[in-house]
């Protein structure tokens, strides 16, 4: 580890930290429906659009209706975009002439980008056309990200409001998070990213000669505006298979700072938007400030871990850091620190090849998903998933004050508990039953790469992956089969909507409690105790569960390295 | 039922009993009630099914297997003598309850005005049926003494063997069936038929019979069956993950580690804190009607307080007349001794006696003088008497300026009304006084603060509780005692229907609120609030309308009431958060020790250094098992609340219960682990 390299995650962190509150607050009067700079230009077109879809796209909706919306609205998003895939051939806009894609991986493609988890069992350059890239991925790289923000949104309204109905109306949050704050940051950034070299253009493939004088095909396509909405709304999939690791997707140190920034943006200053929304922007920094912490140990260990190098190789006595996967371009302090944000948040944009971190770099991005990917996390999805922990540490400690559970106010009971485990237990159940099945399947197990602890690791950081809705590939499984295509598609549905109806569940149940008023005898939570409890309840009910499957995994295959022991 | 007469924990009557009824809890039917508890039975039956099959078959390590079950078994087993042993102490109670609920002979009236009466036995009574019961007699059943006065002795119920009067009208109306009356005799409605009695009540709710899950107990029953799926599938998916590895694990210790991670700990005692905290309430002579009622008190935001003998001293003395000008002080002295003849109020007294020692009157006898007592009512706010071509009235002072109204000349009101600030002003009582219509003067009554009761309300208030002064009396000496006392806030003036109003503000203020009281007209108020203690001493209506009853019938347990209650919700938190930390070290015990045979290299994990892989097995579940043991008398005695705010509350709590339940089992486990090395049990 050196200075220098510390210095750039400061930077990273003090850039992250320093939009949090304005970007906040420009959230927040936007999902209020209050004026904002860009209103003159952005609310004529929301109310033209609100009104042509008819009354119902304003109405406050139970939360029933409110989830009814949100999965219709999926479902047609499923198959349009499985359509879209299948039918590409005849499709224009088709320069490099790709043919349809199958039956498994359209199905495994159209649930990824749907559920935001950008899971890519294909090569973008070699697999789509550029409409189907830029109609279907593009589109949903939007709609999906605006899903998770309306439901952050209708859950923070749970907190919010007292003795209510309705959580708010989807089509128009979701209108409002697509019109408002991921369009416009989007323009900004897809020019930004055109400046600094990224290709932008629907012209054809490149043929060049090079020096030896063979024929070389450079792939190009309308990059730059999929990779500003692919992090921003923590997406992940690339436009190329090399994802942010190619130099068309991810130019230089300055565009990388960018695609990190962009991640981590809307899921830290949802953290604000909820602190103002509940009246008291403390409790958002003490969400966020457990998040931070989780976040810095994940960092410290995966910097540590690669900077160290690999056991084996230093037993050799080759010393230096672990480069092995890694762009020169960004070196190990911003490779390591790449991984550990794409797998907090949702995203899974990938700037190095994760398989070949050391296995204790590659632990770190492994619990960060199966946590439930609540470090900052996807956008508003990450808030969700920390309310979950919030409500189960609330209940479990706020009981030691003498106080039946409460959180700001609202009383934590049986149906919000009931609908807090459903979730949290979904996580284990799409990513250890499913590794369970494929790690004894003979055909499953033949598409690992490497024998060993790394080859399980590989089988469960896919699973592991696609229930956390990330994306991220570990690299070395072959996952384009039809078992991987469609339990890998199972797991992210369920990852997804397992999560979303019992979150909205318990907006629903919130909104219609009234605020207790806070005492002397109320827990506080918006201090440092509340902060260290949380880090503990995700620590402990999160990660436990997992720790068999890591010590198999990553764990095992750390030790045997540092024995000088190989497979 | 007084202190004197509780079970310590450790009594033998106690735990010889528990013994038994921990086996007989081993009934599927009473297991499935604790979901934790039935899976951990579930599986146990099953890996004993399978012993006995290697049994059969001569299996390898059977000896460490049959350890294994036996504390699989153990860990249920003393799951079940946790909770006989809560409803032990219960049990033993209900029993010296049950001894005053001795078949009793009533004499029913044959009419409802002569003194004839049938023998009957007491089981046959009905709701309405009249009695009479006279010195020496028990009381056959609950009901109302609609004539006659008699002391009573209630040592049955409330351990208390000093004789309580019992008088028709008013608030101590209400007698308990099985108490006995001492001296005179008195006619009683009966209001609650054999087998449904107050006393009847008692016992059922003592023995934890009727108890009902609480909501906030379902809710948490909810979150540890959550984690016991969790643990299933993180365990139930280790085989498989060991097959890819080329290794193979035995049933019996996935068992074991399952049953160590899935919180036993808190499934095990959840329902011995339930019965406890009751308990606690029942040695407190205070008889909560249902465990939601005990649980609410933990969360109470508001306390609303009566004045007079909570707050205050119940007497309150009159220390001066005071006449307005024109009036001897003699002559307000005289009118105002007419007026409490009848009186039978500590305040009454006083002013007979004040008039009497000051200015020598001497009291008068009621009939010779002809006088009809106009008694005092919460509407009117005025007593007084009727004389012949006379009429006395003395009350507050706007009651009486109401009822003088338009008789009274201006300048009087105005001067009465100076007075009366003057000495409210001083935390004073004035009691005007008028006759025919011309106002006197006014009675200066005087208040006294109990000693101790502001540093009570400084405590509650470090809990977050605020305290509210409920007094009949004018808001500005109402003030002045409040300042005093040191409460956050009054209700001057209260009547019962302002009093229900406060109340309901609260509630709509998303606030719970406790209250106590003790009178026909407390009874909405007590219904209203969310923890309403009606006093022993009380109407049936109010007795009826609370969901605690008070059998000493002192308000100021109401503080205690609502610590036990907070004390019952830490306990059950601490124990969760205890059990929830253990399982790190649980881990770190088995999973070495699990994937041993195939990655050597996992031997690292083995950071407690235990001796093989079956001793490191072995000692996990026997620490499990045992720390149910060690954890019984802490749950039923409860966490210790202290009054320090939640914040502090909370990080003291987290560092016992959260770090000390990380730390205890590494500790434990490596404890039992050299025992079991040493004696070569694995």
């Amino acid at each position: 580890m050196t200075l220098n390299g510390w210095l750039q995650i400061l930077i990273f962190c003090g850039i992250v930290l320093a939009l949090v509150r304005p970007l906040g607050g420009y959230m927040t009067r936007v999902f209020a429906g209050e004026r904002t700079l860009l209103s003159p230009l952005l609310s004529p077109i929301e109310r033209g659009l609100l009104a042509l879809a008819g009354p119902a796209a304003r109405e406050e909706q139970h939360w029933t209706a409110y989830a009814v919306s949100l999965l219709l609205f999926n479902l047609f998003g499923v198959v349009l975009l499985y359509a879209l895939l299948r039918l590409q051939g005849l499709l224009p806009y088709n320069p490099a002439g790709m043919g349809a894609v199958g039956p498994e991986l359209s199905f495994n493609t159209a649930v990824s980008f749907v559920t935001n988890t950008n899971w890519q069992n294909y090569g973008g350059e070699s697999t789509l056309s550029y409409l189907t890239q830029m109609l279907g991925l593009t589109v949903q790289n939007f709609v999906s990200a605006a899903t998770g923000m309306a439901i952050a949104i209708g859950l923070i309204r749970g907190f919010s409001r007292a003795s209510a109905r309705a959580i708010g109306n989807f089509w128009t949050d979701m209108l409002r998070a697509t019109l408002h704050i991921l369009l416009p940051l989007c323009i900004v950034l897809t020019l930004v990213y055109v400046a600094l070299g990224v290709p932008q253009t629907l012209g054809p493939y490149i043929e060049a000669t090079t020096l030896e004088g063979a024929r070389q095909t450079i792939a190009l396509g309308p990059v730059a505006s999929q990779l500003a909405i692919k992090m921003l709304g923590t997406n992940g999939g690339g436009f190329f298979n090399a994802n942010s690791a190619h130099p068309f997707e991810n130019p230089d140190n300055l565009s990388n700072l960018l695609q990190m920034v962009s991640i981590f943006a809307i899921g830290a200053a949802f953290t604000n938007v909820f602190g103002r929304m509940v009246g008291n922007p403390r409790q958002g920094w003490a969400i966020l400030s457990a998040m931070g912490i989780l976040f810095l140990i994940g960092v410290g260990v995966v910097y540590a871990a690669e900077a160290s190098g690999n056991p084996l190789l230093q037993s050799l006595h080759l010393a230096g850091g672990n480069m092995e996967g890694k762009e020169a371009r960004f070196g190990i302090a911003m490779s390591s620190l790449f991984a550990v944000i794409t797998t907090a948040a949702s995203c899974g944009a990938v700037n190095g090849m994760l398989g070949s971190f050391t296995a204790l770099g590659g632990l770190v991005p492994l619990i960060n998903m199966q946590l439930g990917e609540v470090i900052v996390g996807g956008v508003g999805a990450g808030f969700y998933g920390i309310v979950l922990f919030i409500i189960i540490a609330v209940f479990v400690a706020g009981l030691m004050v003498g106080r039946t559970p409460e959180y700001l106010g609202k009383k934590i009971e049986a149906k919000e508990m009931k609908m807090a485990v459903l979730a949290v237990l979904c996580l284990p159940l799409a990513m250890l039953v499913l590794v369970a099945i494929s790690s004894v399947m003979p055909s499953a197990v033949a598409s690992i790469g490497t024998a060993g602890p790394h080859g399980f690791s590989e089988i469960l950081y896919a699973y592991t992956s696609a229930a956390a809705n990330n994306g991220s590939a570990f690299g070395g499984l072959s996952g384009n089969t039809p078992w991987y295509n469609v339990t890998l598609g199972l797991g992210m549905l369920m990852g997804r909507f397992l999560v979303i109806v019992p979150a909205l569940a318990i907006a629903g149940a919130l909104v219609a409690k009234k605020t207790v008023p806070a005492s002397a005898g109320t827990f506080p939570t918006d201090g440092p105790l509340f902060v260290g409890l949380l880090v503990g309840t995700i620590v402990i009910v999160g990660g436990l569960t997992f720790f068999p499957a890591l010590a198999l995994g990553p764990v095992v295959e750390h030790l045997v390295a540092v024995a000088g022991e190989t497979f | 039922m007084s202190q004197a007469q509780s079970v310590s924990i450790l009594d033998r009557r106690i735990l010889l009993p528990a013994v038994g009824a921990a086996f007989r809890k081993l009934d599927p039917r009473t297991l499935a009630r604790n979901p934790v508890m039935f899976v951990v039975a579930t599986v146990s039956a099953l890996t004993t099914l399978l012993f006995l099959r290697d049994l059969a078959r001569g299996g390898p390590d059977l000896g460490f297997s049959f350890q294994i079950n036996l504390w699989l078994w153990f860990t249920v087993l003393f799951a079940n003598f946790a909770e006989a042993v809560a409803e032990g102490r219960g049990k033993a109670q209900a029993d010296s309850l049950r001894k005053a609920r001795t078949e009793t002979e009533a004499k029913r009236l044959t009419s409802a005005t002569g003194r004839d009466y049938e023998r009957v036995p007491g089981t046959s009574l009905k709701v309405g049926d009249l009695v009479l019961v006279e010195a020496g007699d028990i009381i056959p059943s609950d009901g109302e003494v609609i004539e006659g006065v008699a002391s009573v002795n209630e040592a049955a119920i409330t351990g208390e063997s000093a004789p309580v009067i019992r008088e028709s009208g008013g608030d101590r109306s209400a007698v308990t069936g099985g108490t006995e009356v001492l001296s005179d005799w008195i006619r009683v409605r009966i209001t609650a038929a054999a087998g449904a009695t107050f006393l009847d009540r008692m016992i059922s709710l003592v023995e934890g019979a009727e108890r009902q899950k609480t909501p906030n107990e379902i809710a948490l029953n909810i979150l540890l069956a959550g984690m016991t799926l969790i643990f299933v599938l993180a365990t139930a998916t280790i085989p498989s993950f060991a097959a890819y590895a080329g290794g193979s694990i035995p049933v019996i210790v996935l068992v074991a580690l399952f049953v160590t991670l899935i919180p036993t700990t808190i499934g095990a005692l959840l329902s011995a804190i339930g019965i406890a905290g009751m308990d606690r309430l029942v040695r407190f002579n205070v008889l909560a009607m249902s465990g939601r009622a005990v649980e609410a008190a933990g969360d109470i935001d508001t306390l609303l307080l009566d004045k007079t003998g909570t707050i205050t001293l119940g007497n309150r003395q009159a220390t001066s007349f005071r006449p307005l000008k024109g009036v001897t002080e003699q002559a307000l002295a005289d009118a105002a001794q007419l007026a409490s003849l009848a009186d039978e109020t500590p305040e009454g007294r006083s002013v007979v006696v004040l008039a009497k020692e000051k200015y020598a009157i001497r009291a008068r006898d009621m009939a010779s003088l002809k006088a009809i007592f106009v008694p005092f009512t919460a509407q009117t706010r005025m007593s007084g008497v009727d004389l012949e071509g006379s009429s006395i009235r003395k009350g507050a002072v706007e009651a009486v300026l109401a009822a003088v109204a338009g008789q009274a000349d201006g300048a009087a009101v105005k001067e009465l009304r100076a007075i009366a600030d003057e000495i409210a002003k001083t935390g004073g009582t004035p009691l005007a006084v008028s006759r025919d219509g011309r106002l006197l003067g006014v009675i200066a009554l005087k208040d006294i603060v109990k000693g101790g009761i502001r540093e009570r309300f400084a405590e509650l208030r470090r809990m977050g509780i605020r305290t509210v002064m409920i007094t009949g009396d004018n808001p500005i000496t109402a003030a002045a005692i409040a300042a005093e006392a040191g409460v956050d806030d009054f209700l001057a003036q209260a009547t019962p229907e302002n009093k229900l109003e406060l109340i309901r503000e609260e509630q709509a203020k998303g606030k719970l609120v406790a209250m106590c009281g003790d009178g026909t007209n407390d009874a909405p108020a007590l219904a209203q609030a969310d923890v309403g203690v009606a006093m022993n001493t009380g109407t049936v209506a109010a007795r009826e309308a609370g969901n605690m009853v008070d059998l000493d019938s002192d308000p100021t347990k109401l503080i205690e009431i609502v610590e036990i209650g907070k004390q019952l919700l830490m306990t059950r938190g601490a124990l969760t958060t205890f059990s929830i930390a253990n399982d790190i070290a649980k881990y770190f015990a088995i999973i070495p020790a699990m994937f041993l045979t195939f990655y050597p290299q996992l031997g690292v994990l083995n950071v407690m250094g235990l001796a093989t892989p079956q001793s490191a097995i072995l000692s996990a579940i026997i620490f499990n098992a045992l720390i149910i043991i060690a954890l019984i008398p802490l749950s039923l005695k409860g966490v210790a609340y202290r009054p320090v705010g939640a914040g502090a509350l909370l990080s003291r709590n987290l560092l016992i219960y959260g770090l000390g339940g990380i730390l205890v089992p590494f500790v434990g486990i490596k404890a039992i682990d050299l025992l079991v090395t040493a004696i070569g049990l694995a």
